[in-house]
């Protein structure tokens, strides 16, 4: 197969995957597909996305269930899918005492790639995560905002047909986090790299992946291209009402809507399809409060992930 | 219009086949202790009995009145024995941090992400420690019976001890397994190389001060297996056809330095992991 063509099944499939850490579920009997393309894994602190990720590169071993990467069986064949895969952890790592192009060239030959095409390739991959001004720095040297696109480049120098981004943009300031949602969306869109973007932040899901997979508790909650799950369930609205919005909010909860507070007094309210706005003016009315402001809002990512996790 | 474009290249060059990779780590781990001065300046000053040495092997071998000093293999066992310094220190300096800094930089993470098992990493790890002592033992060792040889002119020395080639490579084959996965295990145990090499010294000196009271208290040198030092020193007698400076047999011997490196194979199977549970 040309490595540059993307495979056609899904890249990833788990069935009834279980993973503990002693007797703590770490995963529970989760099943999803991850397409190609960009997969958002989003989910709270603590819902095992990172050790989703961890089972999928063989580093810890599943109570039960079968995970299958770029159509190959982890448990069979674990180093022949980690030659194609590219894995930028969520914690600090790199290689001690090497400036930032031989750490990246020494990935690349760990990979399997040869001495001068690692070196090459390295100074490639550096001028295109940003470092190119910085790669003779030691990496210990290195900000939080730097180390985080030296991992970046480091999962990239071999070429993987598929990426592993655990949490990329933590701690990085604002400009930094929007150039390294950029070249994620450019690998993801122009550049032919699949990749599985963990993260609890949802702009970033939203902004750089067509798909996600939303974990909860262990668990799976709800998993899709991302268009449909926002589109065809319902309404979402921003509402501003006169009196206790507390009150008015458990009476929307309590009628099947999902409100949650956004800015100042502004609430949105996700309606579900048979409704409309006509029933949130018929509740209000029911509870005297007075409507001072409802508009039609586009569902964000936010809006699923609250209705799949049942939050507000 | 760039005339290059800096952006995002997919790789069509070759790749190396898998198995390889140990070989990318050793390299690496050798060529960086060669950049540090202090350690040349360690491995010249290792090599300075081998100089010594040749001198006297020239000497016994052009001046008759000399012969008091002419080679036999117990010449080759005390050479090894005399090295044991710099193979103390060679083991600290070389091997205190090679896993420990990748514990420190969380760097397993990015080394079993990659087409290798753990397996080849600590195989890689273990040839930077090999490299470097097999340099000060089984290197000059070989190279003086070369040089014993060259200076008389004739093969009657190795002819009449045929075994001493074969033992040099048996003895720092040995040594080198043993002090090397024990270091290894060590250094899997912390983030600080510094404490390593402070663990290293102190399980050198603890096991034998261990043996040195027993040995008070019993007056029996049958108990040298507790000490990893005269494991080796006994084995090292054995091999080199000469009676065993303690009382332990080869056999047990060879199963207290057996139970060293299954042990340190162990902590090494439960240390070096793409992930650290805590439960």
């Amino acid at each position: 197969m040309n490595m540059t063509d993307p495979p056609a099944d899904p890249i990833v499939q788990i069935q009834n995957l279980s993973v503990f850490y002693g007797k703590q579920p770490a995963l529970r009997d989760v099943t999803a597909v991850f397409p190609v393309g960009a997969v958002g894994l989003l989910g709270p602190n603590g819902s095992g996305k990172s050790t989703l990720l961890k089972a999928l590169l063989g580093f810890v071993k599943p109570a039960d269930g079968r995970m299958r990467v770029l159509g190959l069986d982890v448990a069979v064949s674990p180093s022949g899918i980690r030659a194609r895969l590219g894995y930028m952890p969520e914690i600090d790592a790199h290689i001690p005492g090497m400036n930032a192009v031989s750490f990246v060239a020494y990935c690349g030959q760990l990979a399997g790639l040869p001495r001068v095409d690692a070196m090459q390739r390295a100074h490639e991959v550096l001028q295109y995560v940003g470092l190119g001004e910085a790669r003779y720095r030691n990496v210990e040297t290195y900000s939080t905002g730097m180390k985080q696109r030296i991992k970046l480049a480091q999962a990239l120098v071999h070429d993987p047909d598929l990426l592993f981004l655990d949490e990329p943009t933590n701690g990085m300031d604002p400009k930094g986090r929007e150039e390294m949602l950029d070249l994620i969306r450019d690998l993801a869109h122009n550049k032919g790299v699949n990749l599985i973007l963990s993260s609890h932040l949802l702009p970033d899901v939203e902004y750089t992946c067509d798909h996600v997979v939303v974990l909860h508790q262990a668990r799976i909650a709800t998993q899709g291209p991302i268009d449909e799950l926002k589109g065809p369930r319902g309404s979402v609205f921003e509402l501003r009402v006169k009196g206790d919005r507390v009150a008015f909010a458990r009476v929307l909860d309590a009628a099947g809507m999902v409100s949650k507070a956004a800015e100042e007094d502004i609430m949105r309210v996700f309606v579900p399809d048979e409704k409309g706005a006509l029933a949130l003016f018929q509740l209000a009315a029911r509870e005297g409060m007075q409507v001072r402001h409802l508009r039609p809002s586009l569902p964000t990512l936010e809006d699923v992930f609250a209705q799949a996790v049942g939050e507000e | 219009m760039p005339i290059h474009d800096q952006s995002y290249r997919r790789y069509t060059g070759q790749r190396s086949p898998k198995g390889r990779a140990w070989t990318v780590i050793a390299t690496a781990g050798v060529r960086n202790m060669l950049g540090k001065k202090a350690f040349l300046g360690l491995l010249i000053l290792a090599w300075m009995p081998f100089f010594y040495q040749s001198v006297k092997l020239y000497l016994a071998a052009n001046f008759p009145q000399m012969s008091i000093i002419s080679p036999s293999p117990d010449m080759f066992r005390e050479f090894l024995d005399h090295q044991g310094i710099f193979v103390f220190f060679i083991t600290i300096f070389t091997g205190a941090g090679l896993i420990a800094n990748d514990m420190r930089a969380n760097a397993l993470q990015i080394y079993l992400a990659k087409p290798l098992d753990r397996l080849e990493y600590i195989a890689g790890k273990f040839a930077v420690l090999a490299f470097f002592l097999l340099l000060v033992t089984w290197l000059p060792a070989t190279m003086l019976v070369l040089v014993q040889i060259v200076f008389a002119g004739n093969l009657t020395f190795v002819s009449a001890n045929f075994f001493v080639v074969p033992a040099i490579l048996v003895y720092t084959g040995i040594e080198t397994t043993v002090l090397g996965l024990v270091m290894l295990a060590l250094s899997s145990l912390s983030k600080s190389a510094r404490f390593v090499g402070i663990m290293y010294a102190g399980m050198i000196f603890f096991t034998q001060a261990l043996y040195g009271v027993v040995f008070l208290v019993t007056r029996n040198s049958a108990f040298s297996w507790m000490a990893v030092p005269s494991n080796l020193m006994q084995i090292g007698d054995l091999i080199f056809r000469m009676p065993g400076r303690f009382e332990a047999s080869g056999l047990v011997t060879l199963l207290a330095l057996a139970a060293t490196v299954a042990l340190a194979a162990f902590v090494l199977e439960r240390r070096v992991r793409g992930v650290e549970v805590v439960t």
